[in-house]
Protein backbone atom coordinates (compact mmCIF):
# COMPACT_ATOMS: atom_id res chain seq x y z
CA UNK A 1 0.00 0.00 0.00
CA UNK A 2 1.03 3.60 -0.59
CA UNK A 3 0.08 6.39 1.82
CA UNK A 4 -0.31 9.68 0.05
CA UNK A 5 -2.03 13.04 -0.06
CA UNK A 6 -4.07 13.89 -3.14
CA UNK A 7 -5.22 17.41 -3.92
CA UNK A 8 -8.54 17.12 -5.73
CA UNK A 9 -10.79 20.07 -6.63
CA UNK A 10 -8.95 22.23 -4.12
CA UNK A 11 -9.25 19.82 -1.18
CA UNK A 12 -6.53 17.64 0.33
CA UNK A 13 -7.27 13.96 0.97
CA UNK A 14 -5.00 11.63 2.95
CA UNK A 15 -5.40 8.17 1.47
CA UNK A 16 -3.97 4.71 1.56
CA UNK A 17 -4.11 3.03 -1.86
CA UNK A 18 -2.85 -0.14 -3.52
CA UNK A 19 0.48 0.45 -5.33
CA UNK A 20 -1.23 -0.45 -8.59
CA UNK A 21 -4.38 1.65 -8.08
CA UNK A 22 -5.46 3.68 -11.06
CA UNK A 23 -6.41 7.31 -10.51
CA UNK A 24 -9.80 6.66 -12.13
CA UNK A 25 -10.52 3.95 -9.52
CA UNK A 26 -9.37 6.05 -6.57
CA UNK A 27 -11.45 9.06 -7.62
CA UNK A 28 -14.58 6.95 -8.03
CA UNK A 29 -14.24 4.33 -5.29
CA UNK A 30 -12.45 6.18 -2.49
CA UNK A 31 -13.46 9.80 -3.07
CA UNK A 32 -16.93 9.06 -4.49
CA UNK A 33 -16.26 11.38 -7.44
CA UNK A 34 -18.22 9.24 -9.88
CA UNK A 35 -18.46 11.96 -12.53
CA UNK A 36 -15.17 10.59 -13.88
CA UNK A 37 -16.49 7.76 -16.03
CA UNK A 38 -14.68 4.57 -16.97
CA UNK A 39 -15.61 3.66 -20.52
CA UNK A 40 -12.96 1.51 -22.16
CA UNK A 41 -10.28 1.43 -19.44
CA UNK A 42 -7.70 1.19 -22.25
CA UNK A 43 -7.00 4.92 -22.83
CA UNK A 44 -9.01 5.05 -26.04
CA UNK A 45 -12.37 6.64 -25.21
CA UNK A 46 -11.55 9.66 -23.03
CA UNK A 47 -14.57 9.31 -20.67
CA UNK A 48 -12.20 9.42 -17.70
CA UNK A 49 -10.52 12.69 -18.74
CA UNK A 50 -9.56 14.92 -15.81
CA UNK A 51 -6.96 17.65 -15.36
CA UNK A 52 -3.59 17.20 -13.69
CA UNK A 53 -1.95 20.59 -13.24
CA UNK A 54 -4.41 22.07 -15.78
CA UNK A 55 -3.56 19.49 -18.46
CA UNK A 56 -6.18 17.04 -19.72
CA UNK A 57 -5.16 13.43 -19.07
CA UNK A 58 -6.89 10.05 -19.04
CA UNK A 59 -7.29 8.97 -15.41
CA UNK A 60 -7.50 5.27 -16.38
CA UNK A 61 -3.87 5.48 -17.51
CA UNK A 62 -2.36 7.25 -14.51
CA UNK A 63 -1.40 5.46 -11.31
CA UNK A 64 -2.84 7.14 -8.23
CA UNK A 65 0.66 7.29 -6.76
CA UNK A 66 1.89 9.22 -9.79
CA UNK A 67 -0.66 11.97 -9.08
CA UNK A 68 0.70 12.88 -5.65
CA UNK A 69 1.82 16.50 -5.65
CA UNK A 70 -0.39 17.43 -8.61
CA UNK A 71 -3.48 19.63 -8.58
CA UNK A 72 -6.28 17.35 -9.80
CA UNK A 73 -9.54 18.72 -11.16
CA UNK A 74 -12.53 16.54 -12.00
CA UNK A 75 -15.90 17.42 -13.52
CA UNK A 76 -17.22 17.96 -9.97
CA UNK A 77 -14.66 20.73 -9.47
CA UNK A 78 -15.57 23.05 -12.33
CA UNK A 79 -19.18 24.04 -11.62
CA UNK A 80 -22.38 23.03 -9.89
CA UNK A 81 -26.11 23.21 -10.53
CA UNK A 82 -27.05 26.87 -10.71
CA UNK A 83 -23.45 27.87 -11.28
CA UNK A 84 -22.32 25.88 -14.30
CA UNK A 85 -18.94 26.29 -15.97
CA UNK A 86 -19.29 28.11 -19.34
CA UNK A 87 -18.39 24.85 -21.12
CA UNK A 88 -21.19 22.99 -19.28
CA UNK A 89 -23.59 25.84 -20.07
CA UNK A 90 -22.66 25.69 -23.76
CA UNK A 91 -23.09 21.90 -23.88
CA UNK A 92 -26.59 22.29 -22.44
CA UNK A 93 -27.61 25.10 -24.78
CA UNK A 94 -26.32 23.41 -27.93
CA UNK A 95 -27.71 19.99 -27.06
CA UNK A 96 -24.16 18.61 -27.18
CA UNK A 97 -25.08 15.40 -25.39
CA UNK A 98 -27.60 12.62 -25.63
CA UNK A 99 -26.91 9.73 -23.27
CA UNK A 100 -24.33 11.80 -21.40
CA UNK A 101 -21.82 9.04 -20.71
CA UNK A 102 -18.94 10.71 -22.57
CA UNK A 103 -19.90 14.21 -21.45
CA UNK A 104 -17.71 14.68 -18.32
CA UNK A 105 -14.61 13.57 -20.23
CA UNK A 106 -15.63 15.58 -23.28
CA UNK A 107 -16.06 18.73 -21.18
CA UNK A 108 -12.75 18.28 -19.35
CA UNK A 109 -10.93 17.69 -22.66
CA UNK A 110 -12.67 20.70 -24.22
CA UNK A 111 -11.68 22.98 -21.33
CA UNK A 112 -8.08 21.76 -21.67
CA UNK A 113 -8.22 22.53 -25.39
CA UNK A 114 -9.64 26.04 -24.89
CA UNK A 115 -7.10 26.82 -22.15
CA UNK A 116 -4.26 25.99 -24.53
CA UNK A 117 -5.58 27.64 -27.70
CA UNK A 118 -5.46 31.32 -28.62
CA UNK A 119 -7.71 30.76 -31.61
CA UNK A 120 -9.99 27.82 -32.41
CA UNK A 121 -11.94 26.79 -35.49
CA UNK A 122 -14.16 23.77 -36.05
CA UNK A 123 -11.37 21.70 -37.55
CA UNK A 124 -9.09 22.38 -34.57
CA UNK A 125 -11.87 21.45 -32.15
CA UNK A 126 -12.36 18.13 -33.95
CA UNK A 127 -8.61 17.45 -33.80
CA UNK A 128 -8.42 18.60 -30.20
CA UNK A 129 -11.14 16.12 -29.20
CA UNK A 130 -9.39 13.25 -30.99
CA UNK A 131 -9.03 11.40 -27.70
CA UNK A 132 -12.74 11.43 -26.81
CA UNK A 133 -15.44 9.23 -28.29
CA UNK A 134 -19.13 10.06 -28.41
CA UNK A 135 -21.38 7.34 -29.81
CA UNK A 136 -24.60 9.41 -29.85
CA UNK A 137 -24.28 12.93 -31.13
CA UNK A 138 -22.20 12.70 -34.29
CA UNK A 139 -20.03 15.45 -32.76
CA UNK A 140 -21.60 18.40 -34.62
CA UNK A 141 -23.26 19.93 -31.59
CA UNK A 142 -20.23 19.23 -29.44
CA UNK A 143 -18.08 21.27 -31.84
CA UNK A 144 -20.65 24.10 -31.80
CA UNK A 145 -20.70 24.08 -27.99
CA UNK A 146 -16.91 24.21 -27.67
CA UNK A 147 -16.64 27.08 -30.15
CA UNK A 148 -19.35 28.97 -28.26
CA UNK A 149 -17.75 28.27 -24.87
CA UNK A 150 -14.43 29.55 -26.21
CA UNK A 151 -16.07 32.98 -26.59
CA UNK A 152 -17.40 32.88 -23.03
CA UNK A 153 -14.26 31.66 -21.26
CA UNK B 1 -5.13 -3.88 -12.08
CA UNK B 2 -2.49 -6.57 -11.60
CA UNK B 3 -0.39 -5.91 -8.54
CA UNK B 4 3.17 -4.61 -8.37
CA UNK B 5 5.24 -2.50 -5.99
CA UNK B 6 5.44 1.21 -6.78
CA UNK B 7 8.57 3.29 -6.13
CA UNK B 8 9.13 6.96 -6.86
CA UNK B 9 12.77 7.79 -7.58
CA UNK B 10 14.03 11.27 -6.70
CA UNK B 11 17.20 11.05 -8.77
CA UNK B 12 18.74 9.04 -11.59
CA UNK B 13 21.13 7.37 -9.14
CA UNK B 14 18.27 6.38 -6.86
CA UNK B 15 16.35 4.96 -9.83
CA UNK B 16 19.39 2.89 -10.84
CA UNK B 17 19.74 1.56 -7.28
CA UNK B 18 16.05 0.65 -7.10
CA UNK B 19 16.32 -1.08 -10.46
CA UNK B 20 19.35 -3.16 -9.57
CA UNK B 21 17.95 -4.24 -6.20
CA UNK B 22 14.50 -5.21 -7.53
CA UNK B 23 13.21 -8.38 -9.15
CA UNK B 24 11.56 -7.91 -12.57
CA UNK B 25 11.79 -4.12 -12.36
CA UNK B 26 10.62 -1.66 -14.98
CA UNK B 27 10.94 2.11 -15.31
CA UNK B 28 7.79 4.21 -15.60
CA UNK B 29 8.00 7.50 -17.53
CA UNK B 30 4.67 8.81 -18.86
CA UNK B 31 3.08 5.37 -18.69
CA UNK B 32 1.12 5.72 -21.94
CA UNK B 33 2.40 2.36 -23.17
CA UNK B 34 3.46 0.68 -19.93
CA UNK B 35 0.17 1.01 -18.01
CA UNK B 36 -2.00 -0.40 -20.85
CA UNK B 37 0.63 -3.15 -21.32
CA UNK B 38 0.40 -4.14 -17.65
CA UNK B 39 -3.41 -4.19 -17.88
CA UNK B 40 -3.16 -6.58 -20.81
CA UNK B 41 -0.48 -8.70 -19.14
CA UNK B 42 1.91 -7.94 -21.98
CA UNK B 43 4.17 -6.71 -19.20
CA UNK B 44 4.15 -8.11 -15.66
CA UNK B 45 6.75 -6.30 -13.57
CA UNK B 46 7.20 -6.78 -9.83
CA UNK B 47 8.70 -3.35 -9.24
CA UNK B 48 7.56 -0.22 -11.05
CA UNK B 49 10.07 2.60 -10.65
CA UNK B 50 8.50 5.98 -11.42
CA UNK B 51 10.97 8.45 -12.92
CA UNK B 52 8.38 11.25 -12.97
CA UNK B 53 9.85 13.23 -10.07
CA UNK B 54 13.32 13.60 -11.63
CA UNK B 55 13.12 17.22 -12.74
CA UNK B 56 16.61 17.27 -14.27
CA UNK B 57 15.25 15.06 -17.08
CA UNK B 58 12.50 17.53 -18.08
CA UNK B 59 12.50 20.40 -20.53
CA UNK B 60 14.18 21.62 -23.67
CA UNK B 61 17.50 23.47 -24.12
CA UNK B 62 17.93 25.28 -27.41
CA UNK B 63 21.20 26.58 -28.82
CA UNK B 64 21.84 27.99 -32.29
CA UNK B 65 23.00 24.64 -33.58
CA UNK B 66 20.99 22.05 -31.66
CA UNK B 67 18.09 21.24 -29.35
CA UNK B 68 18.51 19.01 -26.33
CA UNK B 69 15.31 17.50 -24.98
CA UNK B 70 15.15 15.85 -21.55
CA UNK B 71 14.00 12.24 -21.54
CA UNK B 72 10.90 13.04 -19.46
CA UNK B 73 9.75 15.90 -21.70
CA UNK B 74 6.19 15.32 -22.86
CA UNK B 75 5.08 15.28 -26.47
CA UNK B 76 2.97 18.40 -25.92
CA UNK B 77 5.97 20.28 -24.53
CA UNK B 78 8.06 19.28 -27.55
CA UNK B 79 5.18 20.28 -29.86
CA UNK B 80 5.02 23.74 -28.29
CA UNK B 81 8.73 24.43 -27.66
CA UNK B 82 10.77 22.72 -30.38
CA UNK B 83 12.44 25.21 -32.71
CA UNK B 84 12.73 22.43 -35.30
CA UNK B 85 9.32 22.80 -36.92
CA UNK B 86 9.24 19.25 -38.31
CA UNK B 87 9.96 17.84 -34.84
CA UNK B 88 7.25 20.02 -33.27
CA UNK B 89 4.75 18.85 -35.88
CA UNK B 90 5.72 15.20 -35.37
CA UNK B 91 5.30 15.46 -31.58
CA UNK B 92 1.98 17.27 -32.04
CA UNK B 93 0.67 14.39 -34.15
CA UNK B 94 1.35 11.57 -31.67
CA UNK B 95 -1.75 9.86 -30.27
CA UNK B 96 -4.30 12.34 -28.92
CA UNK B 97 -3.98 15.45 -26.68
CA UNK B 98 -4.33 13.52 -23.42
CA UNK B 99 -1.63 11.05 -24.49
CA UNK B 100 0.64 13.92 -25.55
CA UNK B 101 0.22 15.52 -22.12
CA UNK B 102 1.68 12.43 -20.41
CA UNK B 103 3.80 10.50 -22.93
CA UNK B 104 7.53 11.28 -23.03
CA UNK B 105 10.27 11.18 -25.66
CA UNK B 106 12.50 8.97 -23.51
CA UNK B 107 9.72 6.49 -22.83
CA UNK B 108 8.76 6.36 -26.47
CA UNK B 109 12.23 5.66 -27.83
CA UNK B 110 13.15 3.21 -25.07
CA UNK B 111 10.00 1.25 -25.96
CA UNK B 112 10.76 1.44 -29.72
CA UNK B 113 7.32 0.52 -30.98
CA UNK B 114 7.65 -0.24 -34.72
CA UNK B 115 4.87 2.29 -35.44
CA UNK B 116 6.06 5.08 -33.12
CA UNK B 117 6.83 8.48 -34.65
CA UNK B 118 9.92 9.56 -32.67
CA UNK B 119 12.30 6.90 -34.05
CA UNK B 120 11.88 8.43 -37.54
CA UNK B 121 12.78 11.84 -36.09
CA UNK B 122 15.88 10.57 -34.30
CA UNK B 123 17.20 8.63 -37.29
CA UNK B 124 16.13 11.24 -39.88
CA UNK B 125 17.60 14.18 -38.02
CA UNK B 126 20.74 12.30 -36.94
CA UNK B 127 20.09 12.74 -33.22
CA UNK B 128 22.22 11.53 -30.33
CA UNK B 129 20.71 9.68 -27.35
CA UNK B 130 22.25 10.45 -23.96
CA UNK B 131 21.87 7.92 -21.16
CA UNK B 132 23.00 7.82 -17.55
CA UNK B 133 26.40 6.62 -18.70
CA UNK B 134 27.06 7.21 -22.40
CA UNK B 135 25.89 8.72 -25.68
CA UNK B 136 24.54 6.62 -28.56
CA UNK B 137 24.06 7.82 -32.17
CA UNK B 138 20.44 7.30 -33.28
CA UNK B 139 21.66 5.04 -36.13
CA UNK B 140 22.92 2.57 -33.50
CA UNK B 141 20.11 3.01 -30.97
CA UNK B 142 17.20 1.18 -32.60
CA UNK B 143 18.13 -2.45 -33.09
CA UNK B 144 14.91 -4.47 -33.55
CA UNK B 145 11.18 -4.56 -32.92
CA UNK B 146 10.80 -3.16 -29.37
CA UNK B 147 14.60 -3.57 -29.06
CA UNK B 148 17.23 -0.90 -28.48
CA UNK B 149 20.92 -0.86 -27.63
CA UNK B 150 20.10 0.25 -24.05
CA UNK B 151 21.64 -2.04 -21.47
CA UNK B 152 19.44 -3.52 -18.74
CA UNK B 153 18.61 -0.69 -16.34
CA UNK B 154 20.09 2.07 -18.51
CA UNK B 155 18.06 5.31 -18.59
CA UNK B 156 17.57 7.73 -21.50
CA UNK B 157 18.33 11.09 -19.90
CA UNK B 158 18.07 13.31 -23.01
CA UNK B 159 18.10 13.41 -26.79
CA UNK B 160 20.04 15.99 -28.81
CA UNK B 161 18.94 17.00 -32.30
CA UNK B 162 21.24 19.04 -34.56
CA UNK B 163 19.42 21.91 -36.25
CA UNK B 164 18.57 20.86 -39.83
CA UNK B 165 18.68 23.18 -42.86
CA UNK B 166 15.27 21.82 -43.81
CA UNK B 167 13.14 18.91 -42.60
CA UNK B 168 9.62 17.54 -42.91
CA UNK B 169 7.76 14.56 -41.47
CA UNK B 170 4.67 13.13 -43.11
CA UNK B 171 2.77 10.10 -41.87
CA UNK B 172 -0.14 8.01 -42.94
CA UNK B 173 -1.76 7.46 -39.55
CA UNK B 174 -3.92 4.62 -38.42
CA UNK B 175 -7.19 6.54 -38.13
CA UNK B 176 -8.04 5.04 -34.74
CA UNK B 177 -4.73 5.03 -32.85
CA UNK B 178 -2.83 7.74 -34.82
CA UNK B 179 0.18 5.44 -34.83
CA UNK B 180 2.06 5.61 -38.13
CA UNK B 181 1.10 2.93 -40.64
CA UNK B 182 4.04 4.57 -42.43
CA UNK B 183 5.83 7.78 -41.48
CA UNK B 184 8.75 9.35 -43.34
CA UNK B 185 11.14 12.04 -42.08
CA UNK B 186 13.17 13.77 -44.80
CA UNK B 187 15.89 16.11 -43.55
CA UNK B 188 18.94 17.94 -44.79
CA UNK B 189 21.46 18.68 -42.07
CA UNK B 190 24.96 20.09 -42.70
CA UNK B 191 24.66 19.20 -46.40
CA UNK B 192 23.68 15.57 -45.72
CA UNK B 193 20.23 14.31 -46.77
CA UNK B 194 18.54 11.63 -44.67
CA UNK B 195 15.31 9.75 -45.24
CA UNK B 196 14.04 7.76 -42.23
CA UNK B 197 11.00 5.50 -42.25
CA UNK B 198 8.90 4.28 -39.34
CA UNK B 199 5.86 1.99 -39.28
CA UNK B 200 6.88 0.02 -42.37
CA UNK B 201 9.46 -2.38 -40.95
CA UNK B 202 10.30 -3.91 -37.57
CA UNK B 203 12.00 -0.63 -36.54
CA UNK B 204 12.95 2.73 -38.05
CA UNK B 205 15.43 2.55 -40.92
CA UNK B 206 17.03 4.79 -43.56
CA UNK B 207 16.22 4.66 -47.26
CA UNK B 208 19.73 5.18 -48.64
CA UNK B 209 18.63 5.01 -52.30
CA UNK B 210 16.26 7.90 -51.70
CA UNK B 211 18.97 9.82 -49.86
CA UNK B 212 21.38 9.63 -52.80
CA UNK B 213 18.62 10.45 -55.30
CA UNK B 214 17.65 13.53 -53.29
CA UNK B 215 21.28 14.60 -52.86
CA UNK B 216 21.52 15.17 -56.61
CA UNK B 217 17.93 16.29 -57.21
CA UNK B 218 15.90 17.48 -54.20
CA UNK B 219 12.45 17.07 -55.77
CA UNK B 220 9.49 14.73 -55.17
CA UNK B 221 10.02 13.13 -58.57
CA UNK B 222 13.47 11.92 -57.46
CA UNK B 223 11.89 9.43 -55.04
CA UNK B 224 8.69 8.60 -56.95
CA UNK B 225 10.05 5.41 -58.47
CA UNK B 226 12.55 4.25 -55.85
CA UNK B 227 12.43 0.48 -55.41
CA UNK B 228 11.39 -0.33 -51.83
CA UNK B 229 12.29 -3.82 -50.64
CA UNK B 230 9.30 -4.92 -48.53
CA UNK B 231 10.40 -8.48 -47.79
CA UNK B 232 10.62 -7.86 -44.02
CA UNK B 233 7.87 -5.21 -43.81
CA UNK B 234 5.03 -5.36 -41.31
CA UNK B 235 1.75 -6.93 -42.37
CA UNK B 236 -1.48 -6.45 -40.43
CA UNK B 237 -5.16 -5.91 -41.07
CA UNK B 238 -4.49 -2.26 -41.84
CA UNK B 239 -1.95 -2.66 -44.62
CA UNK B 240 -0.08 -5.31 -46.61
CA UNK B 241 3.68 -5.07 -47.04
CA UNK B 242 3.22 -4.01 -50.69
CA UNK B 243 0.90 -1.21 -49.62
CA UNK B 244 3.38 -0.07 -46.98
CA UNK B 245 6.10 0.03 -49.67
CA UNK B 246 3.80 2.22 -51.75
CA UNK B 247 3.19 4.47 -48.74
CA UNK B 248 6.95 4.86 -48.17
CA UNK B 249 7.30 6.38 -51.66
CA UNK B 250 4.16 8.49 -51.29
CA UNK B 251 4.97 9.88 -47.83
CA UNK B 252 8.57 10.57 -48.94
CA UNK B 253 7.31 12.55 -51.95
CA UNK B 254 4.93 14.54 -49.76
CA UNK B 255 7.67 15.32 -47.26
CA UNK B 256 10.07 16.45 -50.00
CA UNK B 257 7.32 18.56 -51.60
CA UNK B 258 6.88 20.47 -48.32
CA UNK B 259 10.51 21.62 -48.23
CA UNK B 260 11.85 21.44 -51.84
Amino acid sequence: MVDLTLRVNGKKHSLSVEDSSLLSETLRDQLNLTGTHIGCDTSQCGSCTIHMDRKAVKACTVLTAQAEGCEITTIEGIGEPGDLHPMQEAFREHHALQCGFCTPGMIMAAIGLVNESDELDGEQVRKGLDGNFCRCTGYHNIVKAVLDAKQRM
Amino acid sequence: MYSFNYHRAQSIDEARDMYSSGQDPVYLAGGMTLIPSIKQRLSSPNEVIDLGAIDSMKGTLTSGTSIRIGGLTTHSEVASTSTIAALAALAGGIGDPQVRNRGTIGGSIANNDPAADYPAALVGLGATVFTNDRSIPADDFFTGMFETSLADGEIVTSVEFPMPTRAAYVKFPNPASRYAIVGVMVAETGGEVRVAVTGAGPYAFRMTEMESALSSNFAPSAVADTRVDHSDFNVDLHASSEYRAHLVRTMAQRAVAQIA
